[in-house]
């Protein structure tokens, strides 16, 4: 097969890494280390009957919430937008997370080692819709430091899950998360294609 | 919006019943006719091409220009879904262009070369 750039093929101008975990791990200090603006905060409304709704003209506030979502942004050259969208781990956000990884590269797992049950549930969701994904042990100062075999076990992680070990305020380090992260989003295209 | 910005805050905040009133700018509508996804950014397209608009799709058109949907959500502050509405509005009344994102069609060619490009991106940055 041709893969040389067709008159056809679409050239897209932005694109999207989505980063979960639980509460306080660590998501929006990531996204504003490399962010080339503030963290920017959109919010989604949030009904009880999340589903099968497309009129809500007559919907009272009552059972209905917003979630927050804070994202930045990276430039990568004249015609090409990276967005991070940090987003909250837990179950109840799923409705969510259908819109967010439509389309995206891959997701970064942040997980605190003291709180590994925080990443079960992002980690169940990646899996099931074939998102790849890499976790990122966010390495607090004063938390124990556990080998990453040992994460990846406790964690139950297929085998060729990448785990690494992060510090969400340095560039460096999360410049090599979105790298890992993307490096293994082509591993998994050109693996799923057999090419 | 809240003017709340405490790192990880992710759950709920601020006044609900606001929120929801937004919807009426969209008279009830909360399915865009336009696909969206929140990554893809806008391009404002020249004035000329249409009449005025409402003043709240105004303030839409003036911060939209090579920013992404979640932007625009973020610096008007409205929620996601009623931006969506609201944009696609824009689109239909060729006031904006939404530029190329991946989708769920895309072609192998497609995803490969975004990635490619998104790391020789991430190096060197």
């Amino acid at each position: 097969m041709d893969y040389a750039r067709s008159s056809d093929q679409r050239t897209a101008a932005s694109t999207k890494i989505v980063v979960a975990g639980g509460f306080g791990v660590g998501k929006t200090t990531l996204v504003g280390t490399v962010s080339e603006i503030m963290p920017l905060r959109t919010e989604a409304l949030v009904t009880n009957q999340s589903e099968g709704i497309d009129d809500l003209a007559a919907v009272p506030s009552k059972g209905t919430t917003t979630v927050a979502m804070d994202f930045g942004r990276i430039t990568l050259g004249e015609d090409l937008v990276l967005y991070l969208f940090g987003t909250p781990g837990q179950r109840r956000f799923w409705f969510m997370w259908d819109d967010l990884c439509l389309g995206a590269i891959g997701a970064i797992v942040l997980v605190d080692t003291e709180r590994l049950d925080e990443a079960f549930s992002p980690l169940d969701y990646f899996e099931q819709r074939g998102l790849p994904f890499i976790v990122a042990v966010n390495q607090f100062e004063d938390a124990a430091t556990y080998p990453l075999e040992d994460v990846a076990a406790a964690l139950a992680l297929s085998p060729g899950v990448p785990v690494i070990r992060i510090d969400a305020r340095r560039r460096e380090s999360v410049k090599e998360a979105l790298v890992r992260v993307t490096e293994f989003s082509l591993e998994r295209l050109s693996a799923a294609v057999g090419a | 919006m809240a003017a709340d910005t405490s790192p990880d805050d992710d759950v709920p905040s601020g006044a609900p019943a606001v929120r929801v009133r937004a919807f009426t700018l969209t008279s009830g509508r909360t399915t865009p006719r336009v696909d969206l996804p929140v990554e893809a950014t806008l391009r404002r397209l020249g004035a000329a091409t249409a009449g005025p608009v409402e003043s709240h799709l105004t303030r839409i058109l003036e911060v939209c220009d090579r920013r992404s949907v979640a932007e625009v959500s973020a610096l008007v502050a409205m929620p996601i879904g009623v931006v969506r509405v609201l944009l696609a509005d824009l689109v239909e009344l060729g006031q904006v262009r939404v530029q190329t994102t991946i989708q769920e069609d895309s072609s192998f060619a497609e995803r490969r070369e975004l990635i490619e490009r998104t790391l020789r991106g991430l190096r060197t940055l």
